[in-house]
């Protein structure tokens, strides 16, 4: 027992683990300034968002340890149960969840509150790799995907139910897992050319849209004389895309609520406001942008210390670290996310098994969705999407679901060269 | 090898691009556009502006005749006001809700970003009220300002007012001014406000999201400290002044009193008078419009605007100055038969005096002996009329008369001595003798002087021969200074041995049984005079009196008009008679009655129409005779 425990640790892949413990730091310190009031002086408060912040951090490591001294066939084998129990805390939240913010996202539990979906993630993940590497994906490629946008679409389903945008969007990054799986490489392209559409939809009229897709699609025809094979995908593909625009249409006039169409609104610079729902992003912003090279300093930020961004310990953290570590402070962070993210795609191409490596693509999906869209976001280049920060942002449910995401990775990673 | 190995390079490379275009964007917001830094300033900081209080005017017994008081102004940054409910806040600032929304648009006009002021000047009590509720308000606060006030609303005209400085002063003043800023537009405050005024200081204050201060930016380092005006001590006399304003009630005139000693004013009254109170505060506006349209022009400032030929009063100069040039002296005689015969015409004298001397001239105001000594200085000095007369104008120019006095207040008029060039002019030749304009030997005709003339003519009585400028400050600041022009006695150019039979003619005036003025005879002092009536082509003519007691080391010298009121015996010499007394002995030893009646009486006409310039016909104009 001795001996297998010792072999684990020294198996974990040390790399990770630094840029793990850096983050969370990171993160410690951001929402300590960001939390910080030069009046009330600095003694350290457990009542406070970084007290408790210190406790999710100590507890996370304890989870981080618990889940690298079981035994690796563990996550395997209950992933199906993992995802059975997520699919069940969805269903409870939607009963007795608490509204915080406009979802209903939280289940209390004494003074936390837990956040399921966070959880839905990894379990999700897990499922998808399970159900990935013993499916027979050469040989019945739709019915496999179809399957497995399945799993991936129940906890969807039951997010937007919340109704989570964000959250749900999470789980649409595990198309790189189904790419990296053997899905068709059309699916990331008509992804891409979705989001180009859909924003055109939103800026330019219908029939200046339709009528371009049009002469572009009859130029491309005219090109092509020769080579008959392109043809059918030409027209379905413009048929398809005006089917789309139209949908765009009905879903953000039908489907999205108010709140999203402002700030998709705002996002576009089709509306200013400022006061409303352009606030947060402009206060955001302007928090980021006054750090300029060198930042202001640990805890010399005034846009954030006096409350001028709001969420500024959870999902607008990142303002804190522009404002006082400037542009040579986010740097750091953007590389040390960037590095975090290759180093899992590193550690999953390593993997004999593929239900580690699945699972690894998925850890670096999830993770990458949520850095691209938060920093996105307080930068002003997606809409705001109420998501955390890995490891930086303030919340125990987030980072106990990310500890325990990026966890078994290691824990799967240091068993890597025996057999699940 | 998993066949779709490759494809993590496709994940990578996003991955890699993704970082790439967060790292863009972060470039240009931290580096390239450094419109983020501006706005977190404005969001952080406020300056807040010291304004200085204005220096405090205190009277020549160092009672306060204004000082500060506190006000507030809201000011709103639009830009940083969140929805707020408008009317529990127009409740507490006591405004309607348009009012609000004409002002809050004026501010967004104005800048979304930068201070506007939203409302003026709060009392204490409303802003006691506003403030424990400002926080309610994110994008408002609360500016302190002092503002004048006047504990006994007294010489309006001489305090003047302050109000907002407008973009031209702004622009003069090389960036000293603000919008915003007081300034001094008349009187006093406009006089001295270079050194009234103080200077600017401001506090950089950061706040939070609600608009709450946190403290000094950089630990104070760019704050600076308001510095208050200089105070200013005034050579008034407040209780003389009230007295003054008082006697003058309902009455149109003026009232200057000067110490010959030394040409402090001791009073300085302009009738009808307003408030200075009014000319702050909220209100300001309305009541400004209100004086300026009043028929009776409160805002006329007429000691030193007015210019009333001056009549009889006149003929003290000209005693003076044909002694001087050696054309009459003390016995000189000249028999009074009802008037001044020139040519074919004649400038009746109000009684046939028989002979009469030089005293007895200025007793009984004779105009038939000025008729005769005015001719004596023009055509008889042994020159042609035009040089004898430039030599008389230039005698009496050095009594401060045809010429600004430079008295320390703005606005001041100079009045009308003609040259002998205007004759020639008007005549068409230079052949003109003294027939041609007689009645300056009695003070009517093209003659324009202002009261404050008037009275340094007394103070140069007084003095036997000298004046000292004229003027309102006697000290400025904690040092005392005075400025050194108030400290040059000026000579008139009049021996002091001709003023006896002239100060014993005006003794006589006030003092013996046949004074024109001898009902306002003080028991006990021996005061000076001379009575005056100034022809008004418009009405009732006005009356004046100029006086200086005590006879022997005189302390006060005056001169009093009061409008279409008659005769100067009437009104003007027992209100002289009265400010002389209060002022020598502190106290009036005459009835109660005798001094109700005069500040009772109204002698307003019926719309007035205020002297400024002496109309030129009055020469071809029949010459009535003059007391």
């Amino acid at each position: 027992m001795v001996t297998k425990q010792r072999t684990i640790f020294f198996n974990v892949d040390k790399v990770t683990l630094a840029l793990f413990a850096a983050l969370c730091i990171i993160g410690w310190l951001n929402i300590y300034a960001a939390v910080f009031d030069p009046e009330k002086g600095n003694l350290f408060n457990l009542g406070t968002n970084y007290g408790k912040q210190f406790i999710f951090l100590i507890t996370a490591g304890i989870l981080g340890i618990l889940i690298l001294v079981m035994d690796v066939k563990f996550f395997s084998t209950f992933s199906p149960l993992f995802y059975g129990v997520s699919i069940f805390l969805l269903l409870v939240v939607l009963v007795v969840g608490r509204n915080v913010g406009g979802n209903q996202a939280w289940i209390p539990l004494g003074s936390f509150r837990l956040q399921p979906s966070e959880f839905a993630k990894f379990a999700t993940c897990l499922v998808l790799a399970q159900f990935l590497s013993t499916a027979t994906i050469k040989n019945k490629a739709w019915q496999t995907t179809l399957q497995a946008a399945a799993i991936i679409g129940i906890p969807v389903g039951l997010i937007l139910a919340q109704p989570d945008v964000g959250s749900a969007l999470t789980f649409a990054s595990l198309i790189f897992v189904l790419y990296r799986e053997g899905l068709s490489g059309y699916f990331l392209v008509f992804g891409l050319l979705g989001i180009v559409l859909f924003i055109l939809t939103l800026l330019l009229s219908k029939i200046v849209l339709i009528v371009g897709l049009v002469v572009i699609a009859g130029f491309l025809l005219t090109q092509i004389r020769n080579k008959k094979q392109w043809m059918r995908p030409i027209v379905l593909g413009t048929i398809g895309s005006i089917l789309f625009i139209f949908s765009v249409d009905f879903t953000y006039s039908n489907i999205l609520k108010p709140h999203h169409r402002n700030r998709i609104d705002v996002l576009l610079g089709k509306v200013e406001d400022l006061r409303g729902e352009g606030y947060n992003v402009n206060q955001s912003k302007i928090a980021i942008g006054s750090g300029r090279f060198w930042g202001k300093g640990f805890l010399q930020g005034t846009q954030t210390k006096y409350d001028f961004v709001p969420e500024q310990s959870t999902d607008f953290i990142f303002c804190t670290v522009g404002e006082e570590w400037g542009f040579v402070g986010s740097l750091v962070v953007v590389g040390l996310y960037l590095f975090l993210l290759l180093r899992i795609i590193f550690i999953a191409e390593r993997q004999r098994s593929s239900f580690s490596r699945i699972y690894g693509y998925g850890v670096a999906s999830i993770l990458f969705c949520h850095f691209f869209l938060n920093l996105g976001m307080t930068m002003g280049l997606v809409p705001v999407i109420g998501i955390p920060l890995p490891f930086i942002s303030y919340g125990g449910s987030s980072l106990w679901g990310f500890t325990i995401l990026l966890f078994i990775l290691l824990r799967l990673d240091a068993n890597r060269m025996g057999i699940i | 090898m998993n066949p779709y190995f490759a494809r993590k390079f496709v994940i990578q490379g996003i991955f890699i691009a993704t970082a790439l275009i967060l790292l863009v964007r972060l470039f240009y917001l931290q580096i390239v556009n450094d419109k983020y830094l501006l706005s977190a300033n404005n969001n952080v900081l406020r300056k807040i502006l010291i304004y200085p209080a204005r220096g405090v005017i205190l009277d020549r017994k160092d009672r306060i005749l204004v000082q500060n008081e506190p006000v507030y102004d809201v000011m709103v940054i639009p830009k940083e006001v969140k929805p707020f409910d408008t009317l529990a806040f127009c409740r507490l600032l006591e405004i309607s809700k348009e009012r609000f929304d004409k002002q809050f648009k004026k501010a967004v006009n104005q800048s979304i970003y930068k201070a506007s002021v939203l409302e003026k000047q709060l009392s204490a009590k409303v802003y006691a009220a506003f403030q424990e509720r400002l926080y309610q308000f994110p994008g408002f606060y609360v500016q302190n300002r002092t503002v004048r006030m006047y504990p006994d609303s007294l010489a309006a005209q001489f305090l003047g007012y302050i109000g907002e400085v407008n973009e031209k002063a702004i622009e003069k003043s090389n960036g000293f001014y603000a919008k915003g800023d007081y300034i001094g537009i008349s009187g006093v405050e406009k006089s001295y406000e270079d050194l009234l005024r103080g200077q600017r200081g401001v506090q950089n204050l950061m706040v939070d999201a609600f608009n709450r201060p946190k403290g000094h930016f950089a630990e104070g380092r760019y704050d600076t400290l308001a510095v208050s005006g200089e105070g200013l001590k005034s050579s008034l006399d407040k209780e003389l002044q009230k007295l003054g304003e008082k006697l003058m009630n309902h009455k149109i005139g003026s009232i200057v009193a000067i110490e010959p000693a030394t040409g402090e004013i001791l009073a300085f009254v302009s009738s009808p008078s307003y408030n200075p109170n009014l000319m702050v505060g909220r209100q300001r506006g309305n009541n400004y419009m209100k004086l300026l349209n009043n028929p009776y022009k409160p805002m006329f400032i007429r000691p030193i605007q007015a210019e009333y030929p001056p009549g009889s009063i006149f003929k003290i100069v000209n005693a003076l100055v044909a002694q001087q040039l050696g054309l009459i002296n003390p016995s000189t005689t000249f028999v009074c038969g009802g008037g001044y015969r020139y040519g074919n015409r004649v400038m009746g004298c109000t009684h046939v005096h028989g002979p009469m001397d030089l005293s007895q001239s200025i007793q009984y105001s004779c105009n038939t002996y000025y008729g005769y000594t005015f001719n004596r200085m023009v055509d008889h000095a042994g020159m042609r009329s035009v040089e004898g007369y430039k030599r008389w104008q230039a005698a009496v120019a050095k009594f401060g008369i045809g010429s600004k006095l430079n008295i320390d207040l703005p606005n001041e008029r100079k009045g009308l001595l003609p040259s002998a060039d205007y004759y020639t002019k008007r005549f068409g030749s230079d052949k003109w003798t003294s027939s041609f304009n007689i009645s300056l030997s009695i003070g009517q005709g093209e003659l324009g002087i202002t009261p404050l003339q008037m009275a340094n003519v007394m103070a140069i009585v007084a003095n036997r021969g000298y004046f000292y400028k004229p003027h309102l400050i006697k000290a400025i600041g904690a040092k005392k200074v005075v400025r050194k022009e108030f400290t040059e006695r000026i000579n008139v150019g009049i021996n002091s041995a001709y003023f006896d039979s002239v100060i014993e003619g005006m003794s006589r005036v006030v003092n013996q049984g046949g004074g024109t003025a001898v009902y306002s005879k003080i028991p006990g002092i021996e005061m000076c005079g001379k009575t005056g009536t100034v022809q008004n082509p418009h009405g009732d003519d006005h009356s004046v009196f100029v006086a200086f007691a005590p006879r022997n080391n005189p302390k006060i010298a005056i001169a009093v008009i009061v409008e279409n009121s008659g005769y100067g015996a009437t009104w003007s010499a027992p209100i002289a008679s009265l400010l002389v007394e209060k002022y020598l002995r502190d106290s009036i030893t005459r009835p109660q009655a005798y001094m109700d009646r005069i500040s009772n009486a109204s002698l307003l006409p019926a719309v007035a129409k205020p002297i400024t310039k002496p109309k030129i016909d009055t020469l071809k104009a029949k010459l009535k005779a003059k007391r």
